[in-house]
């Protein structure tokens, strides 16, 4: 199904015009910057898992990003997984909204971001890291662990600051299964810049403007009970973006588990394509 | 009926009233604020570091191609509400207010904060913007 989806959203990508509009280059962290209003972003990412003591695996998302206004960014993910010596299957569905809360720029930018997940045990997305999460969830084999069936919120606080060309964003992350489970938490830290401040004046795309280089630091907190560091998982990641003068970004940014909970590595790519106009687009093909 | 389904009700419920709230706003959107009318005073004394450099005209060119181009059109003519480099607006305002604007937008009226951008490449813009008669 994901597959049929990616397919369906090159088509769109094809028959649609493009330009660049500023991709945030992390894969955890958010920062204040809302997709612009009427565009759409398609991207596919996956995230290759090289555990220590589980099976290596693949974790795929599909996203498509829309601006619904200028303050209200909408975003609905389709995910999916295959494991070594396991099988590939179709983990779930979200969807996410941001709300800048400040319509102005300030030295701190707050954003509200509340996701609904639905979604199976099996899911391998590692979209982020709460409460105690840890690698041996990613051990139990795919035809048990897609019984488990995860219908959580889950809220954001995304707070984040650009100074002389750097963004620094930290998010504070809180989960409810909506079951009878705890509040489980995280947080994701971040900070990148391009590598040129100031734009050439030839368009190219091997500019060093095109490309961001940064670092992020995201893990679990614990829950409701156990609030804290003990028995949580941590990864590091140095990151690096590339924006194409087409429309497209390519991302890639290897995570370095640093708790004994923590998988070994995850290696991340991304490929994006902003559509520019979709929502005006469609609104005259339906007059 | 089930906690988890008590839950799912509430988190809906929660979502519908954001949505709800979502409308209104757009409602609030259909009169727009005045453009450029809430730039501090400070930001007129703004100077642009590139002020008529012909490579930074080059530069801003290809900046309003990629980011400002699909809105406000790439004749420099505008598009609908969307003031063209060729416009009064824009000519008329001091370049510090216009470096203001394009940092913090108008998001009630859909014109995006620029403020990822680097300082330089929006005084870059604005060197374009200003060039453009």
């Amino acid at each position: 199904m994901a597959r049929a989806i990616g397919g369906l959203l090159f088509i769109i990508a094809l028959l649609y015009p493009s330009r660049l509009a500023g991709e945030r280059p992390y894969f955890v962290t958010y920062d204040h910057q809302m997709e612009e209003p009427g565009n759409l972003e398609l991207a596919i990412n996956p995230t290759i898992g090289i555990p220590k003591r589980a099976n290596g695996f693949v974790g795929t998302t599909v996203e498509l990003e829309y601006g619904l206004k200028g303050w209200w960014t909408t975003e609905f993910y389709l995910d999916s997984q295959s494991t070594r010596r396991d099988s590939t299957l179709f983990t779930g569905w979200r969807w996410e909204n941001r709300f800048r809360l400040l319509m102005r720029e300030h030295w701190i930018n707050p954003v509200l971001y509340i996701e609904f997940v639905d979604i199976n045990g099996a899911d391998k997305s590692l979209k982020e890291i709460v409460g105690h999460d840890s690698e041996e969830d990613l051990a139990t084999p795919n035809r048990e662990a897609r019984l488990e069936r995860k219908r959580e919120i889950e809220a954001k606080l995304i707070l984040s600051s650009n100074f002389k060309g750097w963004n620094v964003s930290e998010n504070f992350i809180a989960e409810k299964n909506l079951t009878n489970e705890p509040w489980e938490f995280g947080y994701a830290f971040g900070f990148n810049r391009p590598l040129g401040l100031e734009a050439s004046s030839v368009a190219c795309n091997f500019c060093r403007e095109n490309f961001h280089a940064g670092v992020e630091l995201f893990g679990g907190l614990g829950d409701w009970h156990t609030f804290g560091l003990k028995n949580t998982s941590h990864y590091v990641c140095p990151l690096l973006s590339w924006e194409l003068r087409n429309g497209t970004t390519i991302r890639f940014s290897p995570a370095f588990g640093l708790t004994g909970q923590s998988t070994r590595a995850l290696l991340r790519f991304s490929i994006s394509y902003e559509v520019q106009g979709f929502g005006r687009h469609l609104r005259r093909r339906s007059r | 009926m089930k906690r988890s389904q008590v839950s799912f009700i509430f988190s809906a419920l929660l979502l519908i009233t954001l949505v709800a709230y979502g409308a209104k706003q757009s409602k609030k959107e259909a009169e727009p604020e005045p453009l450029l009318a809430h730039a501090p005073a400070r930001a007129a004394k703004l100077m642009n570091p590139y002020a008529n450099q012909p490579k930074a005209v080059l530069a801003g060119k290809n900046l309003y191609q990629r980011y400002c181009a699909q809105c406000h059109g790439s004749d420099g003519s505008g598009r609908g509400k969307a003031p063209g480099p060729h416009s009064s607006t824009v000519q008329q305002v001091a370049p510090g207010i216009l470096f203001w604007y394009l940092k913090n937008g108008n998001l009630k009226a859909g014109m995006p904060a620029w403020s990822s951008l680097p300082d330089q490449q929006l005084w870059q813009l604005v060197t374009f913007l200003k060039a453009t008669k």
